[in-house]
């Protein structure tokens, strides 16, 4: 199958693209980009006023399958990503049983495939079932294909332990993705503390909960050398201490979610809206102003979702008992462009690198570029259609979203994963 | 909300103080002076019509018979359809039982705020009997309930507004009837 | 009228509300400590269910009894008799017992906010009886109620409260009640027990009950949640005692005309020693009498004035 995409702007800062062009696929592969291109053969794709870029990458996904499919498999997640614009996801492994094994891996691997959307990257558990008690068999799922590993979901609460992962995965060229949360100080803590968790009288999640936990794995990662990422970046102060880490050399990258950067705690008010119920919680305004800062200077790396889905009657309840997470896979470039790209904050070369170049390259994944002989991963975003956030909107299973109701501006209208047209004109193939 | 117009005045000051006066004589007759009795004012203006006609009593019979006032906004029949009353404290400074109670009002019209007044009364003790008297019965009625003194008859239009002035709540004693210059009907 | 259509939290309250409520328990005061047959029809052939998800015997008991002397018909149901305990979601009860014509709900509940996910499940009113550590306003109500009828007024008292304020729904809507009526508010307690907001409500804040008793007019002693001690915010009973207990020494340095109240039940020895509890400043069975007055008012304000 080939497909001539025409008169797309293409944005690759890899290969220092950023002007318009045609680009021809022929079955997984790009086979030409050039100003101007003529292909009797194949399916054009009209791409006037449309950009180009290379596939999307959401790094931290949670498809609940195998184990809780009744929030998400891998199939309706998939079809989420093809929805969202992404050609690849990397999923967390708090699965039910967790990933911790090869074969768990290996399933979602071949489960993903037959689903024939999304590249799914599984990222292994640290330890096993997640306990944080003994290493899970790393160096197996490395061999089946994991392309990172994490406990998302809690924090190694013991840094005894957390040094021994580190250690373990420095020598496969693997970073360890740290979800960062001092347990004896978040306890019970379903809200930022401050403000909103007083009036609404609700245990709070400390910053320092967080930060304390930030701080730990930088030094762990000088003294292990291991690649360090940290999860889901909520405060300014974090940042802080990733930045310093980076301009010291060590080899430590973080992410931020959409929720963290575009929503706060002041959002949350005497409606208990459980969707806006997360963890980390939404900190304060100022927080969010840092993060915005900080993926549009450089020292956050990526963007991703920590799209989690829960069942309704998971989040159609007590704030207190609901479950913790929003999806996101289906908003996440629309509140990107939204608020940043089409306001002229952000440029697209930011946007593709946040969004497809920094993933790969914490995941080390191949890089994807629009050059003749990459592998066609591809999106292409309209920035000008409109985006109405409804229920009936989203393609995945579960509906949690935080930001239901909101009208955004720009989304991805096509998407090639390895050749295969996965979003036709919006729609999931 | 509807508006209204002045129609006509029908009862001045003077007419006012000689139909308080004869309710007064009245009321003696019939109960055969002022030993038993109390009077009990519907508030707010029954309270005021009250005293009045308690202060011709006086004139009459040398002492002043009890006063009390009776609050009714818990014992309305439309509570659920109106926006809570201004609640004002009812105050019964006696004991009821075995007397002669006279309630005032100032006007009688459906009768509805007699019903509640009876049924308030009657948790405050059991009465010998319960007459009523009132400056105005403008007609209408929905209950079986009637006046046992009444000031002047009014017959009115379900259109009209009987308003009874009385000091010191308002600047002057006089009835008056309002018309209605909306024309879109309102049962509130 | 009031301006909110159910009781949810006291911040949403005005002060022209809080006057109101204040006013009609008032005119509640001699049907029920007056009169024989304390009773009145205001709230005839109106259905309240208390669904009470966290046990209390004193608040349900109140309400029962308000409701009662309004006429109307209630029923009440607990955790053990209901099925929220039996898996059924909070949404799902709610729709059942809704389905059976419901015109308010008095809820207390464990978990803050859930008075706020009835009102999206029914058209019935919700009056929130006290709602994990969020909200407790018929609390709030009653405490003032009793505090105007000493002084005659609430603007420009003060006001200490002092206790476990990080787990009390009690100080959450006592606090801002107050200061929208017009009081001083000082929080007292250790570093453990105070708000995690610093400038909430623009109360006072404090560690030492000592510094500010002198000044203040009402001494509001909260209980300490002894099942909320684990975690240990505090080393033991007796040194709370020592460090913020209202002793009879401290009691002796209050104002002449201040008072004492407590919202019950009383740790005695601990928060408060048991001849302070007794003593002609202590307000804590007038608090009890006027819990019945503001429900009773809040009730008929709320459901009378409904379209």
């Amino acid at each position: 199958m080939a497909y001539l995409i025409k008169g797309a702007h293409v944005v690759d800062p890899q290969v220092g693209l950023d002007d318009v062009r045609d680009v021809l696929i022929e079955d997984k592969t790009i086979v030409s980009v050039e100003p101007s291109i003529e292909a009797a053969d194949a399916t054009v794709v009209d791409g006037t006023g449309k950009y180009l870029v290379p596939g999307l990458v959401d790094m931290h996904v949670h498809f609940r399958d195998p184990g809780f499919e009744y929030k998400e498999t891998i199939a309706s997640g998939s079809r989420a990503a093809a929805h969202g614009g992404f050609t690849d996801v990397a999923t967390m492994p708090n699965t039910e049983p967790v990933t911790d094994t090869g074969a768990e891996v290996r399933y979602q691997i071949d489960t993903a495939r037959r689903a024939g959307l999304v590249h799914v990257r599984p990222i292994g558990a640290l330890t096993r079932g997640e306990k944080g008690e003994s290493l899970a068999e790393i160096g197996d799922m490395v061999m089946e294909g994991a392309c990172a590993f994490s406990d998302d979901g809690h924090g190694v609460q013991s840094a005894g332990m957390m040094k021994t992962c580190m250690a373990y995965v420095s020598q496969f060229d693997r970073a360890v993705l740290a979800h960062c949360e001092v347990e004896s100080l978040s306890k019970n803590g379903v809200i930022n503390s401050g403000r909103a968790a007083t009036r609404l009288g609700m245990f709070g999640w400390p910053p320092l909960a967080e930060e304390l936990e930030i701080y730990r794995d930088i030094e762990l990662c000088r003294g292990t050398k291991c690649a360090l990422h940290i999860c889901h970046i909520s405060t300014a102060k974090g940042l802080e201490m990733v930045k310093a880490a980076k301009a010291e050399g060590l080899p430590v990258t973080c992410e931020v979610t959409p929720h963290h950067l575009f929503l706060c705690d002041d959002d949350i008010d005497e409606t208990y809206n459980t969707n806006l119920k997360m963890n980390p919680p939404l900190r304060k305004a100022s927080d969010a102003e840092a993060l915005r800062a900080g993926i549009l200077d450089g020292s956050i790396d990526c963007f991703v979702t920590d799209h989690a889905p829960h069942a309704k009657h998971e989040k159609d309840c007590e704030w207190e008992i609901a479950f913790f997470g929003t999806i996101g896979l289906e908003t996440s470039l629309p509140l990107m462009l939204t608020n940043l790209v089409n306001p002229g904050l952000m440029s697209w070369t930011r946007l593709v690198e946040v969004m497809a170049v920094n993933p790969r390259k914490v995941l080390r994944l191949d890089p994807v570029t629009i050059a003749a002989g990459s592998a066609a991963n591809l999106t292409l975003i309209d920035p000008t259609r409109t985006v109405e956030v409804t229920e009936s909107f989203f393609q995945g299973k579960s509906k949690n979203s935080a930001f239901l109701g909101m009208s955004l501006t720009g989304c991805a209208t096509d998407v090639f994963v390895s050749g295969k047209r996965t979003l036709i004109d919006g729609v999931v193939a | 909300m509807d508006s209204y117009k002045l129609k006509a005045t029908i009862m001045d000051e003077a007419a006012m103080k000689r139909a308080v006066t004869r309710i007064a004589h009245e009321i003696l007759e019939r109960n055969e002076g002022s030993s038993n009795i109390a009077l009990v004012g519907i508030v707010t203006r029954g309270v005021h019509l009250a005293r009045m006609i308690a202060d011709e009593i006086e004139k009459i019979e040398g002492s002043k018979p009890p006063i009390g006032t009776l609050d009714i906004s818990f014992y309305r029949d439309d509570v659920m359809r109106h926006i809570a009353p201004v609640i004002h404290a009812t105050n019964i400074p006696f004991d009821i039982d075995r007397i002669d109670i006279v309630l005032v009002d100032d006007v009688l019209y459906t009768g509805r705020t007699i019903r509640a007044a009876l049924d308030a009364l009657m948790d405050y003790g059991r009465p010998k009997t319960v007459q009523l008297a009132v400056m105005v019965d403008r007609g209408h009625r929905e209950l079986p309930i009637r006046a046992d003194y009444v000031g002047k008859n009014v017959p009115s239009s379900r259109e009209e507004d009987v308003r009874v002035r009385i000091v010191p709540i308002d600047d002057c004693n006089i009835v008056e009837i309002w018309e209605k210059t909306t024309t879109e009907g309102s049962e509130a | 009228m009031l301006s909110v259509k159910h009781l949810i939290d006291t911040y949403s309250l005005t002060a022209d509300d809080i006057t109101q409520i204040l006013d009609t328990a008032k005119s509640f005061d001699p049907i029920v400590n007056a009169r024989t047959i304390k009773k009145v029809p205001a709230l005839r052939g109106r259905t309240i269910v208390n669904l009470f998800l966290e046990p209390s015997t004193r608040t349900l008991k109140s309400f029962e009894l308000a409701e009662k002397r309004l006429s109307a018909d209630s029923i009440s149901m607990g955790g053990s008799t209901s099925s929220v305990v039996k898996g059924e979601s909070l949404a799902d009860t709610i729709q059942t017992i809704d389905a059976m014509n419901v015109d308010m709900f008095v809820v207390r509940a464990r978990l803050a906010g859930t008075p706020q996910v009835i009102t999206q499940n029914t058209d019935a009113i919700v009056i929130n009886g006290g709602d994990g550590k969020h909200q407790h306003p018929t609390q709030a109500m009653l405490d003032l109620y009793t505090i105007r009828e000493h002084f005659g007024h609430l603007d420009g008292l003060k006001v200490a409260i002092v206790g476990d304020l990080a787990h009390s729904r009690v100080c959450g809507s006592l606090a801002p009640a107050l200061k929208t009526m017009g009081a001083d508010v000082t929080l007292v307690a250790p570093p453990t027990f105070q708000v995690g907001d610093p400038t909430w409500f623009g109360c006072n804040q404090t560690n030492h009950l000592d510094d500010v008793i002198e000044d203040m007019d009402v001494v509001y002693m909260l209980r300490v949640q002894l099942e909320r001690m684990e975690g240990a915010a505090i080393p033991s009973r007796r040194e709370y005692n020592r460090l913020y207990g209202l002793s009879l020494e401290r009691e002796a340095r209050m104002k002449p005309n201040a008072i004492i109240c407590h919202p019950g039940p009383m740790n005695r020895g601990m928060e408060i020693d048991a001849e302070v509890a007794d003593c002609a400043r202590s307000r804590i069975l007038d608090q009890v009498n006027a819990g019945v007055l503001t429900r009773m008012a809040e009730m008929y304000l709320l459901l009378g004035g409904e379209e």
